[in-house]
């Protein structure tokens, strides 16, 4: 990637930000992200009654309310540009189909980090009642990062397949949905009744959880950074072909 | 600067665009015409590389759009037919994205942003988001990302469409002055626009071309281009035909008579257009004292020729 890739990538993903603050948008999901996330940590989740000086009972709902809030973010990302009709303007700019697609992405991805950065207090809440484990948080952090560039990938997937965001936004909460519960213990028992055992480690393997949950205990592991690595790159390829389709039809 | 050869499109099993061939060059500005659906925004959008041609290529600035897409690009400002904008951003915003992307940076940039505001008139909504603009604001704010870099080749889908005849003729104005270093197609369907600005103009039907040329040319081949219209008082129509029809350089004659005066009309022997006719008619009237109140030549109506030929029955270049 050379220089003036970057400088295209980067123009792109500062528009698509400048777009979000523009916009009610980015300011109602940053609320609306750390209400619901106060709301499980502290009330749900028991923070205060489990007694544990980890971030446990704050990570734990993170594959829950991405899989609404990610989808919600990126919706609009391409559907917005087919309904629109600036999708044509963009395309015919002097810049390859994918720095588009990797700017949006990466535009969209550093908005979610921003709205998660700002759940600090949670950290620092906790390092002022215990003595936690500050590589544990890190890594879960960084593993909660991941998760939400996972699904953000697979909504700028749906969000290329059609002009109409809420078909977007529902396609990618029932694909990552699947991405939750590929590898949860009912739905593998399910399974184990009558599908041979690879089909169901294939199927499990496809799950973010198992995944997460190792970031989640503070271990960064690059099989873990593989995957969610593989889970974004295969989702923006897919988009560069759903996009290729598009203007070949 | 603009080559299109041969080039088809097929959506599903229908053929939008069908072996067109023209093109471009420097200082010229091409008129594209024909009735909506004929094809004439999907030629464009393979002109500037939206979409791939099935078959057939086109060349902008010695880059084929398809194989060497980045540098054609370079060359070619667009706007597309329905003005698009990022209705988030305000004009100044837009307007600096399109240049940065286009390349343009810090102060380079900045220029190109206040030139294009000020050829197409935004200077009073600059900091207004582009949500708020007006139909024809917004459609000046497009025309402003398209010439933002200064581009060697322009192409307009339908740029005076939705404006009011003010705009309308703000823009044409620039398509001129723009038309004298840059080589430009515009579609459009209104045909005084054609003879306003255009120095050659394409008429595409269905998806073909059957028109190619300037629009004196094309205005050559309606029925009565050439002929000579005469109205004179007091004399007899019989007359009049019959002396008309003695001339050497007339062909077929008509008239009609009304309210005391009777209309001749005089189609030239050779069907072409030229003063003679018309000084013949002037001289014979003269000698044979008609008091004539109207004497004029016919041009031809672009308007009577794009119906022609542009109607499902008349005829098509063979398949």
């Amino acid at each position: 990637m050379n220089s003036e890739s970057c400088r295209t990538i980067w123009t792109i993903a500062k528009r698509e930000l400048v777009g979000y603050f523009n916009s009610p948008v980015a300011y109602v999901f940053i609320v609306i992200f750390l209400l619901l996330n106060g709301f499980f940590t502290f009330m749900l989740g028991n923070y205060f009654l489990r007694g544990e000086a980890n971030l446990n009972a704050f990570l734990m709902w993170h594959p829950w309310l991405y899989l609404f809030l990610v989808p919600a973010a990126g919706m609009r990302l391409w559907s917005e540009e087919r309904r629109v009709g600036t999708l044509e303007l963009l395309l015919t700019m002097p810049i390859a189909a994918w720095q588009a697609i990797v700017g949006k992405f990466l535009a969209c991805w550093a908005f979610i980090g921003m709205a998660l950065f700002l759940t600090f207090p949670v950290v620092v809440t906790t390092s002022y009642l215990g003595d936690p484990d500050l590589g544990a948080m890190i890594s879960g952090y960084v593993g909660s990062f991941l998760l939400a560039g996972a699904y953000l990938a697979v909504t700028v997937m749906t969000s290329a397949m059609t002009r109409n965001q809420v078909i977007s936004f529902i396609l990618s909460v029932v694909i990552c949905f699947f991405l939750i519960l590929a590898g949860w213990e009912p739905v593998t028992d399910l399974m184990v009744r009558w599908a041979p055992d690879w089909l169901v480690s294939t199927v499990a393997s496809f799950s973010v959880m198992p995944h997460f949950m190792q970031f989640q205990r503070g271990v960064i592991d690059l099989r873990d950074l593989l995957f969610f690595g593989s889970v974004i790159t295969f989702c923006l390829f897919c988009t560069s072909v759903v996009l290729r389709g598009l203007r070949g039809a | 600067m603009i080559t299109v050869e041969n080039l088809v499109k097929d959506f599903g099993p229908k053929r939008a665009v069908n072996r067109v061939s023209f093109s471009v060059k420097k200082g010229e500005i091409l008129g594209f015409l024909g009735p909506n659906g004929a094809g004439k925004s999907t030629t464009m959008r393979m002109i500037t590389g939206f979409i791939p041609p099935t078959s057939g290529r086109v060349v902008v600035g010695g880059h084929d759009v398809n194989e060497d897409p980045i540098p054609a690009k370079r060359l070619i400002g667009y706007l597309p037919e329905s003005a698009p904008c990022y209705s988030d951003m305000t004009v100044h915003g837009f307007l600096s994205f399109a240049a940065e992307i286009r390349g343009l940076h810090g102060s380079a940039k900045e220029e190109a942003v206040r030139k294009a505001v000020g050829l197409c008139f935004l200077e009073s909504v600059l900091h207004q988001s582009v949500d708020t603009l007006s139909k024809g604001f917004r459609h000046r704010t497009c025309l402003a990302q398209s010439i933002i870099h200064d581009p060697e080749v322009l192409v307009l889908d339908e740029p005076t469409d939705g404006l009011d005849p003010n705009q309308k003729h703000e823009i044409r104005q620039l398509l001129k002055r723009f038309g004298q270093n840059k080589a430009i197609i515009f579609s459009t369907h209104i045909l005084e626009e054609v003879d306003a600005v255009c120095s050659r103009a394409v008429i595409i039907d269905r998806g073909h071309v059957v028109a190619n040329g300037t629009p004196a040319e094309l205005r050559a081949r309606h029925d009565l281009a050439g002929s000579v219209s005469l109205r004179v008082q007091g004399t007899g129509a019989e007359a009049v035909r019959d002396r008309l029809a003695g001339l050497g350089v007339a062909g077929k004659v008509t008239v009609s008579s009304e309210a005391g005066s009777v209309l001749a009309r005089v189609l030239p022997r050779d069907r072409t257009i030229s003063g003679d006719l018309a000084r013949a008619v002037a001289e014979l009237a003269g000698r044979e004292g008609w008091r004539f109140d109207e004497l004029r030549t016919e041009e031809g109506r672009l308007d009577e020729v794009f119906r022609t030929i542009t109607q499902p029955d008349s005829r098509r270049p063979a398949e």
